[in-house]
């Protein structure tokens, strides 16, 4: 690897990070380095500064949180895909985090970095959209949040200020509902050319007292469907065309295939394609995935 | 020979070091004093250079020097073409070391920098300022022969115009008048036609590629240390290019991460740092980068063919017509011209009994990297025309296309068999291979649970593909006759110490085959001592005889058998010492395993070690015998050598998506008695997976411009584990009737087979929704593209 010369600093906490940050105007931070070293390496990069955040305990681990999870931006993939407690809360994202990459890909890229970076092919925010995921982030203001659906601006762009370090990701927990995260890798970067994420309720409508008196049965049911896509578009969308479809319908395949049909309308046109895939293609198959990935969060649902 | 060792899959005794990192690669190569290079390469496929400003680099911190195409001058002869096909209106281009006025690929040289580190020489690159003024480009071989073309190279070496950009034009025909068999067959029978795009694959060798080269100016020597698979023809191209003397020049290759066809050539970068270290008087290291190798080490294929079948009605082939464009790139690479056309028109009639054919084949000049050979080399592009033309057939006549095969093979035999291109093939059972395979694979009932149809928007297809390959180059005569500027024997010396250990030198260089471990059960199996007595050298010009290198799966089949001769030299000599300590007469003497005795008494033998030490202390020798036990061979290959065999892949294909996955796939591959089948199975697998790859995933992509999309292994997609099922390889044994061992070459067969064997079976799951050709790689764009062109027609 031959990167551009770049100044090193080690930052001990979060606060001493800010202030490298506020003294390195744009510094890049460095955590798992799977995204920056790349960079880096291929000299598409050239900061000034490098603050290896990597070594700050308070950016770990994997909590639980009142009624969701708690992770913190160190977290690697591979301790998510591991990790009881995201399995428990928020399967579709340890299923997501398994896909990374391979193992040392695993081993060494963060959340926090794979979230900062904002690479529209990259798996767990699309995960995170459906999970209604918050960032909590630390900035020269103190500390904030932010929505998921607020925080992806662009094509690797966020709306992390200069001096921000995201610190961690909140998750509500999904338990109870069926998750799951189907994807089209790309057969060399294992990227997502298409990701889906969908979070599903099964329950039943209906059988209340003005049902009775309609002579109405009780119906089982989809709820609280949640679907996201990334990977052909800049950023994840939430699927809300295909989430109605799903909301109050019964579970069967007739549901999820009109539904999933319902995915192109929701992805728009603002399309990413390569010499791989087109992004024509992608759209034309992406409900194919969406279909697929409501099956698999309804199968583990209830 | 002994039944023990010969076909025993003993372990390779080059992985200990490989896989615990103990090897020494040329990278690992460290000199006092030692400066690093970094080659400026190209941004522009097609441009004029107007000015180099390298004033700010030679300034550069830690810089030693920069050096341009001016400065080479008289320094660096240009690269020269070594197989300079005869008949062929040969055009060689010049292929300056660093171009000086033109760039005509991305990657060209440009300028070299030599620093302290090689960070500072990267560094020092992104301080040359050079204005280039951009030049039309052209990448795809037919629009490259096209009139309105943009013209890549003024002269050729001779001052000569190429027009064009043609760099060749070569033709093959043979058999009786091929138009009238079409004419014939347009009238009575069926003609199959077909546009079949072989496009550019990168070969991905583990190791990148690099250079030290040491010149001790006292003595005038010079000692490269190289990522060659020929290290003698690297120090003979070298002596031309550099002006060291071949006796002062020593090439080594250390070991050697794989090349699979792209550390044949000898390469400007390499000839460059053996400037830089002659002109500075230190040793110079450079390393590419993997960037860098895609951009600037030879791609492999990059066809476009137009294929014609002609055959009866009953599915009997008459004849075949081919016209084929392959891309060169922007220079002719140092085998380059031999490759698609040697090796690729003269396999043309494969397995089958073709009355009459002819092939034309323009080489031309493009604007991408410099094309050569790649695993199978020529073989693969053959064998896929034919296989699909074959499956076509079948289609069009609605028969099975084993059927078809079965109907066109050549009968079996087993002491030559001159075909329509003249060529005289060994030993062969094309019939036996297929049905052996079919019985193995239980491929009828694989067609039944085809015609229980899709499930789930999955189809199943099956794909065939038999062939047979020409390995083991080759006689020298040919070699010649054919235009290849070396030779193609190979040489062995065994010297045998006196505790009855072993040394072998050899001229070919293995880098990954397992040669180190077989050549030592040959040399076991011929005279009787451990396999872990003996030790194979190669890789060093220095120390082992002259050799022509790995490559066109020849090193044992060549090598090898160069190394059973001088054991066997050995053997008799061995005879006649044992003889006379035993009082007897050499007529009357045995020889069995490692034991010489007279005839009847087996008891009172005396060991191969027993006559290594008394050769080698000579206290009591026959009158007129030298000392010690040794013996050189130089063996020059009577014929080639052509393994054959079958393979079949099993596909299911998505049509909701245009997924493709691989699910099953047998090979039957005859390479004649294995010296070690786990080592041949382990060629087979590898074989398999890289034809798999150009069938599948990898194509080397060029935007307009010139720039290599495919840049990076983000955007090649490589072949990968969880992408292939469980390969399933059997084999049957035909001896070579020429070769001393009878064994034929195995490293290149997996790939000559089974890019067409997967390409058949997609083809085959898609023919039921009228798609008619895909291009590969199989994108599942692609195909999914085609599932519904094919709806809409």
């Amino acid at each position: 690897m031959f990167a551009a010369d770049f100044e090193y600093y080690r930052a001990g906490s979060v606060a001493e990070a800010g202030q490298l940050l506020a003294a390195h105007p744009g510094a890049k931070l460095l955590a798992g380095g799977h995204s920056l070293i790349p960079l880096l390496k291929l000299r598409l990069a050239a900061p000034a500064a490098v603050i290896d955040i990597g070594r700050i305990a308070e950016l770990r681990g994997i909590s639980t949180d009142g009624d969701g999870l708690r992770i913190g931006a160190l977290a690697t993939h591979a301790e998510i895909a591991a990790s009881d407690a995201v399995r428990e809360h928020a399967a579709a994202l340890a299923e997501a985090a398994g896909q990374i990459g391979d193992p040392a890909v695993r081993n060494r890229g963060t959340i926090g970095g794979n979230v900062a970076h904002a690479d529209p092919a990259s798996d767990l925010p699309t995960v995170l959209a459906a999970l209604g995921a918050t960032v909590t982030v630390a900035g020269s203001g103190g500390e904030r949040s932010i929505a998921v659906g607020d925080f992806f601006t662009g094509v690797m762009t966020t709306s992390l200020g200069e001096n921000d370090l995201l610190t961690s990701i909140r998750v509500p927990s999904a338990a109870g509902r069926g998750t799951a995260y189907v994807k089209f890798s790309h057969p060399a970067s294992r990227y997502a050319v298409i990701g889906v994420a969908v979070s599903l309720g099964i329950g039943t409508k209906g059988g209340g007292w003005i049902s009775k008196i309609k002579g109405e049965q009780k119906e089982t049911v989809c709820t609280e469907a949640a679907v996201a896509v990334g990977g052909l578009v800049p950023t994840p969308v939430r699927c809300g065309a295909v989430e109605a479809a799903l909301n109050d319908q019964p579970p069967t395949a007739e549901t999820f295939a009109a539904a999933a049909a319902a995915a192109s309308g929701d992805i728009g046109d603002d399309l990413l394609g390569d010499v791989f895939a087109s992004g024509e293609y992608r759209k034309a198959v992406a409900p194919v995935y969406v279909r697929r990935a409501i099956e698999a969060a309804a199968g583990r649902a209830g | 020979m002994s039944s023990r060792i010969f076909g025993s899959g003993i372990r390779r005794r080059e992985d200990p070091r490989l896989i615990t990192g103990s090897a020494t690669y040329t990278h690992d190569i460290v000199l006092p004093g030692m400066a690093h290079a970094a080659m400026l390469r190209s941004s522009h496929a097609h441009a004029r250079i107007t000015r180099i400003d390298t004033e700010k680099a030679r300034v550069a911190p830690g810089v030693v020097a920069v050096y341009t195409g001016a400065d080479i001058e008289g320094g660096l002869q240009p690269m020269p073409c070594a197989w300079l096909l005869p008949d062929s209106e040969l055009k060689v281009a010049p292929y300056p070391c660093i171009a000086r006025d033109v760039v005509r690929y991305t990657g060209d040289i440009v300028a070299v920098v030599v620093a302290e580190t090689p960070y500072q020489a990267q560094d020092a690159l992104d301080l040359i300022e050079v204005h280039y003024d951009p030049l039309p480009t052209v990448i795809d071989p037919e629009q490259a022969a096209g009139a309105d073309a943009p013209k890549l190279h003024a002269k050729d070496i001779n001052g000569e115009d190429i027009p064009g950009n043609q760099a060749f034009h070569w033709v093959v025909a043979g058999g009786g008048d091929v138009d009238a068999a079409f004419s014939e067959a347009a009238a009575n029978g069926v003609v199959i036609k077909e546009r079949i795009l072989q496009q550019r694959l990168i070969p991905n060798a583990m190791e990148p590629r690099g250079a030290v080269a040491q010149y001790n100016r006292a003595t005038g020597e010079l000692t490269l240390w190289n990522t060659t698979q020929n290290p003698h023809i690297v120090r003979f191209l070298c002596s031309v290019v550099t002006g060291v003397p071949e006796d002062k020049l020593r090439v080594i290759a250390p070991e050697v991460g794989g090349g699979f066809g792209s550390k044949i050539a000898a390469y400007p970068a390499d000839f460059i740092t053996v400037f830089c270290s002659k002109t500075l008087g230190r040793p110079v290291k450079w390393i590419e980068t993997r960037s860098e190798n895609y951009q600037a080490t030879t791609h492999g294929r990059d066809h476009v063919q137009d294929v014609e079948l002609a055959a009866t009605k009953d599915g009997k082939i008459t004849g075949l017509r081919c016209t084929v464009h392959a891309g060169m790139g922007a220079y002719l690479s140092t085998a380059a011209p031999g490759i698609p056309t040697i090796l690729h028109g003269l396999m043309l009639s494969g397995c089958y009994t073709i009355p009459a054919l002819k092939e034309d084949v323009y080489g031309v000049y493009t604007n991408g990297v410099p094309v050569e050979a790649y695993r199978g080399a020529g073989r693969p592009e053959a064998t896929f025309m034919l296989e699909r033309l074959i499956d076509m057939l079948a289609g069009e006549l609605d028969m099975d296309p084993a059927d078809v095969r079965r109907k066109n093979f050549i009968p079996k035999f087993d002491d030559g068999h001159e075909v329509v291109t003249t060529l005289n093939y060994d030993s062969g059972d094309y019939p036996g291979a297929l049905e052996k395979l079919l019985e193995h694979t239980g491929y009828q009932a694989l067609r039944e649970k085809q015609k229980a149809g899709p499930s789930n928007g999955r189809r199943l297809g099956l794909g065939l593909s038999s062939y047979v390959e020409i390995c083991g180059l080759g006689p020298s005569q040919v070699a010649g006759a054919i235009g290849f500027q070396g030779g193609l024997w190979e040489s062995a010396i065994v010297r045998f110490h006196p505790t009855g250990k072993v040394h072998v030198f050899i001229g070919a260089s293995p880098h990954g085959q397992g040669e180190e471990t077989t050549f030592a059960q040959i040399v076991a199996a011929e005279i009787g001592v451990d396999a872990g007595d003996v030790k194979i050298f190669h890789g060093d010009t220095d120390s082992t005889p002259m050799g022509w290198g790995t490559y066109g799966s020849r090193t044992t089949a060549v090598g090898g058998a160069a190394l059973a001769l001088a054991v066997r030299k050995i053997r008799d000599k061995a005879k006649v010492l044992a003889a006379h300590l035993l009082e007897a007469s050499v007529e009357d003497m045995d020889y069995e395993d490692g034991k010489f005795f007279v005839k009847g008494s087996p008891d009172k033998a005396k060991t191969i070690q027993d006559i290594a030490l008394m050769a080698n202390v000579a206290w009591n020798m026959p009158e007129g015998m030298e000392a010690g036990l040794e013996a050189t061979t130089f063996y020059d290959p009577p014929n080639f050598v052509f393994p054959y065999g079958a393979h079949l892949a099993v596909v299911e294909v998505d049509t909701n998506t245009g997924h493709v996955e691989l699910t099953g796939y047998t090979a039957l591959d005859d390479c004649g008695p294995q010296i070690n089948p786990t080592i041949v199975e382990g060629q087979v697998h590898g074989g398999i997976v890289q034809g798999v790859g150009q069938a599948l995933w990898e194509g080397a992509a060029y935007d307009e411009s010139g720039q290599l999309v495919t840049g990076s292994m983000l955007d090649y997609a490589l072949p990968r584990a969880d992408g292939l099922p469980n390969l399933d390889v059997i084999s049957t044994v035909t001896r070579s009737p020429h070769h001393p061992l009878g064994v034929k070459g195995i490293g290149e067969a997996g790939t000559i087979a089974s890019t067409a064997a997967v390409y058949n079976a997609v083809m085959d799951a898609l023919r039921p929704l009228g798609v008619k050709r895909v291009d590969m790689p199989f994108t599942p764009e692609r195909v999914w593209r085609a599932i519904q062109e094919a709806k809409g027609s």
